[in-house]
This record gives structure tokens, C-alpha cells and sequence, in this order.
């Protein structure tokens, strides 16, 4: 294993020599590929030294302080801290500040009351990613038409739920030590036990009790993440009334089981079980199904991957009870009308699955030694992450991400937000652009979505007095969809005719999770349509969707030249 | 016995004006694109709903789903079905409100720009006239289940003012049962399909629910079966239903009603205009041996028997140009230019009969694969109507099932009709007195005797057999 330069910020001789001390020239320059996510190897920690001849730097003696200085994490900063960065929870969210922090040069530590990984790893997307490859296959496999229109022929397909409940397991323990050994070989400090802040810039942390160690940090960011939300009323017994905790670990499969809401979780695992041969009856509050994603998305998503599967819904109705099967009986939830509240009847099911949502978990965070009051257990924050104190004042070198916030919840909203408070407690303003960040939803075919959706759209749109338009592309129209057959699908775009700026994107469609990338970056970098129109796609590839969409929308400004300085082709 | 389900008439035609009550064209729905300028409204009770153009070079669509089921109440601007044009699926919305009173063409299948596809009535009174308007309209096309309507629409109307459960599916047996009646997703969706009362079901699911199988049960489908390999054979399923039904039987309690299915429908029909045409039998054993060897060696090349036997069939055919005729006015023979044998198969508790087209012309192999792709067009309810209603001669095999011998019911407007019972050991004296065991079938033409002979018939049958028994030209 080598160390290699990764190509944005290659260190050049000038990086080094115009900042005379190296220690703090390196951080920022000295990059590892690789090293920022799950793929790193320890190994690599040993080769350090060797990169003393990958890197040009002209002060040789300098140069090793710099790895002394990295394996040991950056040293305190001055001002008698124990660390400059404390950390409280050590999911996708933290891990992504701790990585960036080790980058800034600041010596850091996090803190895990539980496993390395926090919920995304452990208990969300990532074992859910796995169950999901698994079901899509076998539901790609039992559709004897889909395989005949390949011309390929199947015997009966069938799967070992064992064997699908592993490869779960095993990818979420994977990805897991991956982020592990991703901060140990960065020299992160990894402090076992629940933090409680004590006071300003002071918290303690271990099993409870007496045997807790006192540490400071200059700055704290709080990144405990949630749990799943369980409504009154609600007895989860973890065998036949579940949470997605229970789901992932895919203990048997209902033949009838009932999802308690249907945003993302409920979606999802709406597709593992009707392709692994369960019948599903949603329950949803509100009065549409998949009340957050765009009406229109929403209305497709509903004839693809509901109306044509096994599963029937209850809307406009709360279960307001939820009795687990026992006594040779089965799971039975009584439903209420959401709004009159008068009982809907009951549902039988052998199963129910409580996906309404998370909770944040904020509890013996020691939240009331700063006087910070949560709002419905959340930790009330500025558009910076600084938390804000019981009487709207801002806590000093106290930040909180993720879900626990709960501006986005969404992991990697948590790691965007994380990155955003390093930057700034290491002296560079930032504000995380909230309407830049991608969701997706890995149904199949996949939903995925960026900025706003119609109806906010136009809401803005009369509020700010600007005019709004959509163009749409279908799947039906491209040729890598078409050779897969999967040509249901569609892209919306929302932009504004006057400036060409991208209001949102949102698509269904093979792989859309994968694609709305292109559509983020673009709100991310400001980018604007008439500039984008012009950037190329590989033909044929399912890419070329979002091209359409781009060169569909009608622009009322001159496009800007699309190429700044001439190149010789 | 064996039924087919042959549509002659032009898949679907509205041209047949409605005349008690005004109709509005162009269509009482609209696009959304196009929601600009608004028709003027005459006051008119009952409003077809039509196919609409989605694009300047459509000239049919296809219904990809209803959103909204018979007897739901609707309001302007609500999206009622989801068209697929040659270019994208798309909403068409209500201009009106009113109560879908019945669908004319359901979901899956095809209608022209411009055809009434459902029907728009204003209240309630008028459901059952526009359901009627709506049945007369398409006596042959996709029929609305009447019951239906009238079952639903006062459940609709209990419904209407909770909004919680109008989104339910299956609110037919909503309000009309307090009493438990527990039933799968899946069970639900199929008894809507199949229109299948599903509060009068007896549930075998665990906790007594009712289970998709129980739907299929009282909907008289088999369970679909798992494996790949289509099965050409005629059930004898929609054969027990009684094609006419005098004024009165005695009233059995507990028993189940399922109205037909639009296919199911179309068989009755024929059936009973089969018995207008004077027909007899004649049957012939012939021995299989030789075929069975050949079979043997052509099946891992994909040619199934049905192949086999409608090559063999159309040769015969080739010879005996009478068999291959029609007699559509009494006084005339029809001489059909090309041999079609359509292969009765049973599928979904209904009876179609795919053709093979030119089956004389094509080798053995295209033979087999043409037949592959009919079975699964038929199973994917994609058969064009010239796929189904081109046969001149039908073949119907029941041979797989053990059975011997039995009896078709010659389709109106073919000449004959051949039934294929089961090849089975059979013991045999030669004209030297001498005994051998060699496989035997039995098979028994059903012909129009204004046309074909008896005469004519056996010596079809002679030529038939001599192909089956010496049946390497099958092959060439």
C-alpha cells in the first residue's frame, strides 16, 4: 500500500514554503486518498514514513514533526484543553467531523456509548441497503416476464432468509470496522461510554456513575442521532410489533405485516417484504401516501411500487393501538381517525412494523447544566449548528448535527454538518446549504430528490414573486433504461425561467439515487441550467435522463459562453 | 367437452350513438396540459368518457389503471385514469363531477382515440341507465360488471363524507359488514379484479382471513401454475357454467354468484351460437409410437407437442381443403386461403385460442417458438384480436390430463374442430392375428355438416393419421 496525492489539492512547493511552519501547512494539503471513508486500511499508518519522498516538501526535519504530529492527532490547541474537538457519538455525522477535524489539524476525540457506526451503520440505511440488493434480485428473479423479455428462463426462485439476514450483518460489521479503523489510523481518540456535558467546554463520560473521566474540549459538537420513534399506544415486543431496529435483523418474514407509516423506512422495507413474499398493509396519518415526497413522484411511486404489489393502505387514520400476537391471537391495531380521532375499526395482521419516524436521542446529554431546553427532544440550533441556549442566546464552542437537531435526518446531512462546524471552529465561516442535500428512498425502482418540491416551490415562488417552471424527462425515452427494461421512470426539474437556477430535482427511475448527484452538485455550486445544458454525458447511459432534462428547460436569460478559456480539441 | 372464446367482431366500436341522452363530444375529460379553455356545457345527465389524443400521432391508448373504481364520486379536476400513449403514461382528469358509473374498457387494454372508455353519470339515479348504455355499447368489447356499480355506489356514499376511508380499497365490504371480515392485501386486490363479493367468502387463513387463494377459489381460477411451461389445453372450467339461464332455479342457500369475466362472457356467447350449426363426429385411433420417438428428439430443440400436432393438423389440412373451409351464409363453402390452427388454452379461469398462422408454411421450429410467444402474449393479456379470431381449424388437446377421448363444440365460423385425448399403451392384433402392445390416441373431429362430409372427414382423418404415424415429413 501506498500513500497517493489525491488530485484537488495537490501540495505543490509553493503550498509548503509560503507557510513557513509545516505542521500547519500539511493538514491542509496533505490528502490521502482513500483515507477519508470506510476503504482505508491500517495498514497504511506504517507506510507514513515512507511518504517522506512523496511529498516535495523542502525542509526534510520539519516534514517528520508533521507525521509525529498526525499520529498523535494534532496537539492541543493552547489554552489548556484536553482536546480541541470532543465529539459526542460516533455515527456517519461524527465520523465525518472527526476525519475533517484530523484534516484541520485539530486534535480530536469522539465519544461511543454503543457500537461505531451509530444508526446508518448499524441500524439503518446500510443493513438496510443489503436487505434491499437481496429482495430486488429475487423480485427481479420472479418476474417471469421481465426475464422472459431478456430471453432469459429461470426455474423458481427462492431464497434462504438466513442467508438474506446475514449479508445484512455482515455488511453493516464491515462497514463498521472500516469507519473504525478509518479514525484509529487517523490517531482519532475513541472514548468509550455516554457523554453529559457538565458545563462549558467540560463534559464527563464512562459507564455511569463514579468511574467517569473529566475531559475539556475547546469546542463539543453533539451528534447522538435518534431512535426510532414509537407512538402511545404502541407495545413493541421485537418479535411480532417491530421497530426497523428488529426489521433489519430480518427474524422471519410475515406472510401479512402492517407498516405504520410510509415515508422512507416504511417504502423500503415495503419492497424487502412484498418481494420476499409478505402481503403489506400501510397505515399512514396523513392523508396521501408518501406524504414527503412530490405529489407527482408521489403518484407514480404509488402506481409502481403499490398499486401493482400486495399491499392495500389505510390513510387519514393513527393506529392507536397496537397489541402484539399472543394467546393464539394475532397482532391487532385498533385505528382512530387522524383528525376526529373516532375509531376506524381494527387490523389483523401477523405483524406490525413501527417506521412513523425517529426521536433524537438527547437524553443525559446534561443539556440543563448549559440551560439548553429541547424541543420535542430535539437541540434547538442556528443555521450554523450552533446550539441555542433556553433563552435564545448562543452556547459558546457548543455545536449539534445530524439527527439529533433534527433539521435534516439524513446521515449524510449529519457528516455535511459536521464538516461545516470544523470548518468554522477552525476559523472559516460556513453555512451548510440545507436545500443542496440530496435524499433518496432505495425502493426499486429508486426515488431520489434535491431541493424543493413543486408545491414548496411555487410557495416561494408567490411569496418572493418570481415565477416558477417544470419540465419533465421519462425513463421511457432512454436507451441504457430501455436495454435494461426498466423504462418506468421520470425526472422533474423546477427552476426558475428567469435565472435558470435549479429549484429541485426529483426522480423515479432506475438508479435515481445515484443520479440526482448531478442535480445537487449543481445547487451546491450555484451552478445554473444554461450552464449545465452544455456539460456532456456518456451515451448511452441512464445519465443522460437529467441531460434531457437540463436541455428541456427554457431559460429566458443568454446562456453565459460555455467555455471560459479556449481549448485546443 | 371443450368451449372457445372466438371474437369476431372489431375489437372495440362505440359508434353506436346513445340515444335517450344527450352526449357532449369532444370527451367530458381533459389532459392537464391542456386545461386551458373550457367547452361549453350543455346540461347533460350521462357523459362518455373518451379516449383521449395525448399526442398528435396516437391513434389508440392503452389504460394503464383507473384511479378511480366504478361508482366513486368525482370531482372536477380530479385524475380519473392513467393513459399510456406512444409516448408516456399520463393522468387524464374529470371536466365534470358526476360518479363513475361504469368502465367500458378496463385496465391493461386498448381503445382507440376518441372511443368511450368509461361512463360519466350525473347522480346516482342515473348509474343504472348509464350502466346500461355502457353494456349495450359493448355487448362483444370489455363489459362493466353491473352488480357492481349498484353495490358500490351506496357504500361510496356512506363513505363520502369520512375521507379517511374512501382511500381503502374494497370499500364494497366496508360498511356493509360490521362484523369481522379479515382479508390479505392481495386477496382484496384479486376479488376487485375478478369481482368477486368478498364479504360472502369463508376465509381458510390463519385467524380465518381470507387468503388471494380463497378469492381464486370463488373466482373458479386455478391457482396459476409455478411453471414456466405453458400448458395448451382447454379447461373444462367455464364448460360447467349453464350458457342459458331460464326464468327460475330453485335457490340453493349458501351458494356464491360470480359474474363472468369479460372473457368468460364472450365464451358463453359462442357457445350458445354454436348450437345453430349442424355438427357431428367422427373419431380415428392412430398410433403415437412414432411420434412419441420423434418428439423425444425434437424437444430439447424446443418444439412441444402442440407444435407437433398442429404441423401435422395443417398438413392433413393441405390435402383436404373442405375441413379447412367455412360456411358463413348456409348457402355457400368458404375456401380459406391460408391453414390457421388455433390451439385451444386455458388460462385464468377463461378459454382463448391463439393461431397459428400459415402453420403448413412454417417449419417445425418457427412453429414452436411463433407458439411460445402467443402463449406468453396470452398470458400478458397482449393477444391482438387477428391472434385470437384468425383460426380456420382448432385443435384442442386434453391428452395431458389422462383424458381418452372427448368432444369439441365446434367454434362458430370454423369448419371443424379436432379434439387430441391422451396416447396411452393399448393392446393390438395385427391382420396375421398377431398381438402388440403400441401407443394409441384417440382423436375425434367435430364438423359442420353443411360443408364437410362424412366421407370428407375420414379421409382427412386417414391423411392425419398416416402423418402422425409416419412422421418424419413433420420435420422436413
Amino acid at each position: 500500500m501506498s500513500l497517493s496525492l489525491s488530485s484537488p489539492s495537490p501540495i505543490t512547493r509553493s503550498d509548503c514554503t509560503a507557510v513557513a511552519n509545516a505542521y500547519l501547512c500539511t493538514p491542509r494539503s496533505l490528502r490521502f486518498c482513500g483515507l477519508r471513508r470506510e476503504v482505508f486500511e491500517s495498514k497504511s499508518l506504517n507506510s507514513l514514513s515512507v511518504s517522506t519522498r512523496l511529498v516535495p516538501c523542502p525542509r526534510d526535519s520539519s516534514f517528520k514533526k508533521v507525521c509525529a504530529a498526525l499520529q498523535s492527532n494534532g496537539t492541543p490547541y493552547k489554552g489548556g484543553f484536553d482536546y480541541d474537538l470532543v465529539i459526542i457519538g460516533a455515527g456517519v455525522g461524527g465520523h465525518g467531523a472527526a476525519l475533517h477535524a484530523v484534516e484541520k489539524g485539530l486534535k480530536t476525540a469522539i465519544l461511543e456509548g454503543d457500537v461505531v457506526g451509530g444508526t446508518c451503520v448499524n441500524r439503518g440505511c446500510v443493513p438496510s441497503k443489503a436487505l434491499l440488493a437481496a429482495s430486488g434480485r429475487m423480485r427481479e428473479l420472479q418476474n417471469e416476464h421481465h426475464m422472459k423479455s431478456f430471453g432469459l428462463q429461470v426455474a423458481a426462485a427462492g431464497y434462504d432468509r438466513q442467508g438474506v439476514a446475514d449479508h445484512a450483518n455482515n455488511l453493516a460489521s464491515k462497514i463498521r470496522s472500516n469507519l473504525t479503523n478509518s479514525m484509529k489510523a487517523l490517531g482519532v481518540d475513541i472514548l468509550t461510554g455516554t457523554g453529559t456535558i457538565l458545563g462549558p467546554q467540560k463534559l464527563k463520560y464512562g459507564k455511569g456513575g463514579s468511574g467517569d473521566t473529566i475531559i475539556t474540549a475547546k469546542d463539543i459538537i453533539i451528534a447522538t442521532g435518534s431512535v426510532p420513534l414509537v407512538p402511545k399506544g404502541i407495545e413493541v415486543d421485537g418479535k411480532s410489533v417491530i421497530t426497523s431496529d428488529h426489521a433489519l435483523k430480518l427474524e422471519f418474514v410475515p406472510e401479512w405485516i402492517a407498516i405504520v407509516g410510509s415515508g422512507y423506512i416504511g417504502l423500503e422495507f415495503s419492497d424487502v417484504y412484498t418481494a420476499l413474499g409478505s402481503e403489506v398493509t400501510f397505515i399512514e396519518a396523513l392523508d396521501q401516501l408518501m406524504p414527503g415526497f412530490d405529489p407527482e413522484i408521489g403518484k407514480l411511486a404509488q402506481r409502481v411500487l403499490i398499486n401493482p404489489r400486495k399491499i392495500d393502505y389505510h390513510t387519514g387514520v393513527f393506529a392507536s393501538k397496537i397489541t402484539p400476537a399472543k394467546d393464539g391471537k394475532p397482532v391487532i391495531i385498533e385505528l382512530i381517525d387522524a383528525k376526529t380521532k373516532e375509531p376506524k375499526g381494527t387490523v389483523e395482521v401477523d405483524a406490525a412494523l413501527i417506521a412513523t419516524g425517529r426521536a433524537p436521542f438527547t437524553q443525559g446529554l446534561g443539556l440543563e447544566n448549559i440551560n439548553v431546553q429541547t424541543q420535542r427532544g430535539f437541540v434547538p440550533v442556528d443555521e450554523r449548528m450552533r446550539v441555542i441556549d433556553a433563552n435564545g442566546k448562543l452556547v459558546p464552542h457548543l455545536f449539534c448535527i445530524g439527527d439529533a437537531n433534527g433539521k435534516m435526518m439524513l446521515a449524510h446531512a449529519a457528516s455535511a454538518q459536521g464538516i461545516s462546524v470544523v470548518e468554522q471552529v477552525s476559523g472559516k465561516d460556513h453555512v451548510l446549504n440545507h436545500l443542496s442535500i440530496p435524499a433518496a428512498c432505495f425502493t426499486h425502482p429508486e426515488i431520489s430528490m434535491v431541493g424543493l418540491t413543486e408545491p414548496q416551490a411555487r410557495e416561494k415562488a408567490e411569496k418572493e414573486g418570481f415565477e416558477v417552471s417544470i419540465t419533465k424527462t421519462s425513463f421511457k425515452a432512454n436507451t441504457k433504461a430501455l436495454a435494461e427494461n426498466e423504462g418506468e421512470g421520470l425526472a422533474k426539474l423546477i427552476y426558475r425561467p428567469d435565472t435558470g437556477e435549479i429549484l429541485g430535482v426529483h426522480i423515479f427511475g432506475l438508479h435515481a439515487a445515484d443520479l440526482i448527484h448531478e442535480a445537487s452538485n449543481a445547487i451546491a455550486m450555484g451552478t445554473h441550467i444554461q450552464d449545465i445544458k452544455y456539460a456532456v454525458h456518456a451515451h448511452p447511459t441512464l445519465s443522460e435522463v437529467l441531460d434531457e432534462l437540463f436541455k428541456s428547460a427554457k431559460v429566458k436569460v443568454n446562456s453565459s459562453s460555455p467555455v471560459v478559456h479556449p481549448v485546443a480539441v | 367437452m371443450s368451449s372457445l372464446l372466438q371474437s369476431r367482431t372489431p375489437s372495440l366500436s362505440f359508434s353506436s350513438s346513445l340515444c335517450s341522452t344527450p352526449v357532449i363530444r369532444p370527451s367530458a375529460f381533459f389532459l392537464k396540459p391542456r386545461s386551458g379553455s373550457r367547452i361549453p356545457v350543455v346540461r347533460a345527465k350521462i357523459r362518455e368518457i373518451f379516449m383521449p389524443a395525448l399526442s398528435s400521432t396516437m391513434t389508440e391508448g392503452k389504460i394503464v389503471s383507473w384511479i378511480k373504481s366504478e361508482g366513486d364520486v368525482l370531482s372536477k379536476g380530479e385524475s380519473v385514469v392513467v393513459v399510456e400513449s406512444d409516448k408516456a403514461d399520463m393522468d387524464v382528469e374529470t371536466f365534470y363531477d358526476g360518479i363513475l358509473a361504469a368502465i367500458v374498457v378496463n385496465e391493461g387494454e386498448t381503445a382507440p382515440v376518441g372511443t368511450a372508455i368509461g361512463i360519466l353519470a350525473e347522480t346516482e339515479d342515473e348509474i343504472s341507465e348509464a350502466k346500461a348504455k355502457a353494456t349495450s355499447q359493448s355487448s362483444s368489447a370489455p363489459s362493466p360488471s353491473a352488480p357492481n356499480v349498484e353495490e358500490s355506489s351506496p357504500a361510496s356514499k356512506v363513505d363520502a363524507p369520512s375521507p379517511a376511508v374512501a382511500a381503502a380499497p374494497a370499500p364494497t365490504s366496508a360498511p356493509s359488514t360490521p362484523g369481522k371480515v379479515v382479508a390479505t392485501p392481495y386477496a382484496k386486490k384479486l376479488a376487485k379484479q375478478h369481482k368477486v363479493d368478498i364479504g360472502k367468502l369463508v376465509g381458510t387463513g390463519p385467524f380465518g382471513r381470507i387468503t388471494p387463494e380463497d378469492v381464486e377459489k370463488a373466482a373458479g381460477i386455478k391457482p396459476a401454475p409455478k411453471s414456466n411451461v405453458a400448458v395448451p389445453a382447454a379447461s373444462a372450467a367455464p364448460a360447467a357454467v349453464p350458457p342459458k339461464a331460464p326464468a327460475s332455479f330453485p335457490e340453493i342457500p349458501g351458494s356464491t354468484v360470480v359474474p363472468f369475466t369479460t372473457m368468460q362472457a364472450a365464451v358463453s356467447k359462442n357457445m350458445v351460437e354454436s348450437l345453430s350449426v349442424p355438427t357431428f363426429r367422427v373419431g380415428y385411433p392412430i398410433a403415437t409410437d412414432a411420434l412419441d420417438a420423434l418428439y423425444e428428439k425434437v424437444k430439447p430443440k424446443g418444439v412441444t407437442m402442440t407444435a407437433l400436432l398442429a404441423k401435422a393438423t395443417a398438413m392433413a389440412l393441405a390435402q383436404h381443403p373442405v375441413v379447412n373451409a367455412t360456411c358463413k351464409d348456409g348457402k355457400s363453402f368458404t375456401y380459406n386461403s391460408s391453414i390457421n390452427i388455433a390451439v385451444a388454452v386455458a388460462i385464468n379461469g377463461g378459454l382463448i385460442t391463439p393461431v397459428l398462422q400459415d402453420a403448413d408454411k412454417l417449419d417445425l421450429y418457427l412453429l414452436s417458438q411463433k407458439w411460445k410467444e402467443l402463449v406468453e402474449k396470452a398470458r400478458a393479456k397482449q393477444l391482438q384480436p387477428n391472434e385470437y379470431n384468425s383460426g380456420t381449424f382448432t385443435l384442442s388437446n386434453l391428452g395431458m390430463f389422462g383424458v381418452d377421448r372427448f368432444d369439441a363444440i365446434l367454434p362458430p365460423g370454423q369448419g371443424a374442430i379436432m379434439a387430441v385425448g391422451a396416447s396411452k399403451p393399448t393392446v393390438i392384433a395385427d391382420k396375421d392375428g398377431f398381438f402388440s402392445v403400441k401407443n394409441k390416441m384417440l382423436v375425434n373431429v367435430t364438423a359442420d355438416h353443411r360443408i364437410i362430409y362424412g366421407a370428407d372427414l375420414a379421409a382427412f382423418l386417414q391423411t392425419f393419421s398416416k402423418i402422425i404415424e409416419n412422421p418424419e415429413s413433420l420435420t422436413m
